[in-house]
């Protein structure tokens, strides 16, 4: 795992040195042209130091208040801690010319950080989950609190609704942040249910083989060709639709498409070398499994789990606008799409926002997902 | 080749049986019980056991099951509760709605697809091969069921009420309310002026899909020694990409068609519901919300064994296109 010993980072680390970083911490990097990890910082720093002034109030009420404003206080706190010791740190550090022993991990990340739109898409999702967790500072009303039933409802872009207000006058853009909530925890939780199950069932598919292969790789099969939407609202529905159901469901149905890939690589990993040897040492097969099979066959799944959660924010959407998601009033993307689907003409703003929405979350999933099977890659990397 | 044929439609058979076995135990795994939902009020509990008996429902699971899939090999799918007919009958009446719209779907979508990934392929790092890429990374990013409601207060709604656009397109239905009037050309008219948002809804996105796979699958190709002999042997650019490399590289998008279906089911279910579109997916959304359980069981088993179906197919025709595939 470990390449040869190479003269690690660009000639300049930093502009502007200590001094720099302490009042703007990110922008040394930045300056140096490290503008993924300068961008992030400097944007952490400006945007949480922001919500500390301007909400100063709701900040020093959240911190006795309920366990969400407590966490988003504690983001805030802690996201300007971080961006701020990290510069100062960073910025310390010798010049160049360390000599370092480079990992293959390392080789990768320093593929993924020169994929520009790769690195701005992780910029998003990272901000986007920031978001989600300080929502309850940021955002301009109560997602729940109905307005004025006679003259507030279905209010179009304004300065007081900057997105308008829904059919029982909620202003859109609170439900918008408070909805990213939903999304983004659904799909990540949903994923890594279903990325824990379908790497250990794959890799024990894989190197077992014989009866346990037949059995798993056949359920396997039967899930996958199942179109996953009709399973999903056909168990959800003869439930009762709840938040945990569907990120049980969404989990437990995605798993398969990682167990085959896992399986694809523990097959083609077992005749190797280092495996046969741990074989030849007699490692016990579970020793075998985790340390030696499953860490090496991990890249492809990063990717797919990537690709997976901007699927799954997809479908979750998707069956919230079918009514079989999310329950309202709780706001989410999908629910607050089916919201305007009666009102198109009359209230545009009500289904194109959390919909686009959707896509730019989406797409920086994507993008995110394109660059790290790019940079995971070996035969990819120039 | 036969012989492939046949061994991959009889290793698909249990795959089908046991699909059918994942479904039936689903659905009955589900709380509450069917003939609550046909009770009136001031039923008595006899009538109740009567119903439940007439639905074979007082029998312990393992029996219905074995009855069930007995049933469903002789072609029997069972009653339906919420259209008191046949569940076939009923299945065939959407079926062709269904397939209809996923055909045209899926035509355009590889059509379209095709025609933009070997556009971008050729003119790589160009201005227009970035500029397709972040436009076919937003349409691939996005859900059918927004880009149909899009679609439909953009070519529908405010061309008809805001901008009078001389064309415009019905946001619902197959039909006009006044087809049984019309003539013949204007029938068939009329079912493709209802087709064409549905249509755009599901093909856009999987388009967007099949360019990005076809944008690497030309790359690969135009690097081959072959194309560049071509080129040296002074044949004309045109010749080159159509007549050598684009058909070498369609051979791997085929896999996508596999891929694609139940994408495809699963954008049907909601451009179908948002459209009333009368097809498979509706039904099904509806059956689930009646508790309608035959009706559900077998369109769930329908369209589950139209994916095996594609799945199957895609892989013939890539043995058949491709003859470096061994099919032994």
């Amino acid at each position: 795992m470990v390449g040869d010993p190479v003269t690690a980072g660009p000639r300049r680390r930093v502009v502007g040195g200590r001094g720099l970083s302490a009042v703007l911490p990110g922008a040394p990097q930045l300056l140096a042209g490290r503008w993924g990890v300068g961008a992030a910082a400097l944007l952490a720093w400006v945007g949480f130091l922001w919500l500390l002034v301007a909400r100063w109030d709701r900040v020093w009420a959240g911190a006795g208040g309920p366990w969400d404003e407590r966490l988003a206080v504690a983001t805030v706190v802690l996201g300007l801690a971080g961006a701020w010791v990290w510069s100062w740190r960073d910025a310390g550090q010798p010049l160049a010319g360390r000599a370092v022993a480079v990992s293959q991990w390392d080789l990768a990340v320093r593929a993924f950080s020169r994929n520009r739109t790769a690195v701005a898409g992780l910029i998003v999702i990272g901000g986007l989950y920031a978001l989600a967790l300080v929502t309850p500072l940021v955002a301009p009303y109560d997602p729940l609190a109905q307005g004025d039933l006679m003259t507030e409802r279905y209010v179009g872009l304004s300065a007081a609704h900057p997105l308008g207000t829904d059919q029982f006058a909620r202003d859109v853009l609170s439900r918008l942040l408070y909805g990213a909530r939903i999304s983004l925890s659904i799909g990540f939780v949903a994923v890594a249910i279903s990325v824990t199950i379908g790497t250990l069932l794959g890799a024990v598919a894989g190197y077992l083989g014989g009866l346990a292969d037949t059995v798993i790789m056949r359920f396997v099969d039967m899930v996958i060709s199942f179109p996953r939407l009709i399973l999903l609202i056909t168990i959800i529905a003869l439930f009762q639709p709840s938040i945990f159901l569907i990120t049980a469901v969404l989990g437990l149905t995605l798993w398969p498409s990682t167990a085959r890939i896992v399986r694809g690589e523990v097959l083609s990993l077992r005749e190797r070398e280092f495996v046969q040897a741990a074989v030849a040492l007699g490692y016990s097969k579970t020793r075998i499994i985790f340390k030696h099979l499953i860490p090496n066959a991990l890249a492809p799944v990063i990717v797919a789990a990537t690709l997976g959660i901007g699927n799954t924010i997809v479908l979750e959407a998707g069956l919230s606008f079918l009514g079989l998601g999310v329950q309202p009033p709780t706001p989410s993307w999908g629910t607050m799409v089916d919201a305007g689907r009666g009102v198109l003409l009359d209230a545009w703003w009500l289904s194109t926002f959390p919909g686009l929405a959707i896509v730019f979350t989406v797409l920086s999933f994507n993008l995110v997902g394109d660059g790290l099977r790019d940079a995971l890659d070996p035969r990819l990397r120039s | 080749m036969t012989r492939y044929v046949v061994r991959r439609l009889l290793g698909a058979v249990p795959l089908v049986l046991g699909i059918a076995t994942i479904i039936f135990f689903v659905v009955n795994a589900a709380p509450g019980d069917p003939t609550l939902y046909m009770m009136a009020p001031g039923m008595s509990s006899e009538v109740v056991e009567q119903l439940r008996v007439n639905y074979g429902l007082d029998q312990p699971v393992h029996v219905r099951y074995v009855k069930w899939v007995g049933a469903m090999l002789t072609g029997d799918f069972g009653y339906s509760f919420s259209y008191n007919r046949p569940v076939l009958d009923v299945l065939m009446d959407f079926l062709p709605n269904t397939l209809v719209l996923s055909a045209c779907a899926l035509g355009l979508a590889f059509l379209v697809g095709i025609v933009l990934g070997t556009i971008q392929a050729v003119k790589q790092y160009s201005g227009l091969d970035s500029a397709l890429s972040v436009v076919l990374l937003f349409f691939y990013s996005m859900p059918s069921f927004w880009l149909a409601l899009m679609l439909i207060l953009t070519f529908s709604l405010m061309a008809r009420n805001v901008w009078d656009w001389p064309i415009y397109f019905p946001a619902s239905g197959i039909t006009s309310t006044g087809h049984d009037f019309m003539g013949p050309w204007e029938q068939v008219a009329d079912r493709a002026r209802h087709l064409v948002l549905p249509t755009l809804s599901l093909a856009l996105v999987l388009a967007a899909g099949i360019a990005r796979y076809m944008r690497g699958s030309m790359l690969e190709v135009i690097r081959q020694d072959f194309v560049r002999t071509a080129r040296a042997k002074g044949l004309p650019e045109r010749t080159v990409v159509f007549k050598h490399a684009l058909r070498n590289a369609l051979i791997p998008v085929i896999t996508l068609v596999g891929l694609y279906i139940p994408v495809l089911f699963s954008g049907t279910v909601f451009v179908e519901y948002i459209f009333a579109w009368p097809g498979m997916g509706r039904a099904i959304v509806e059956a689930i919300t009646r508790r309608d359980y035959p009706l559900v069981m077998a369109a769930s088993f329908f369209f589950a064994t139209m994916v095996v179906l594609a799945n199957l197919l895609a892989d013939v025709l890539y043995a058949v296109v491709d003859p470096r595939i061994r099919y032994e």
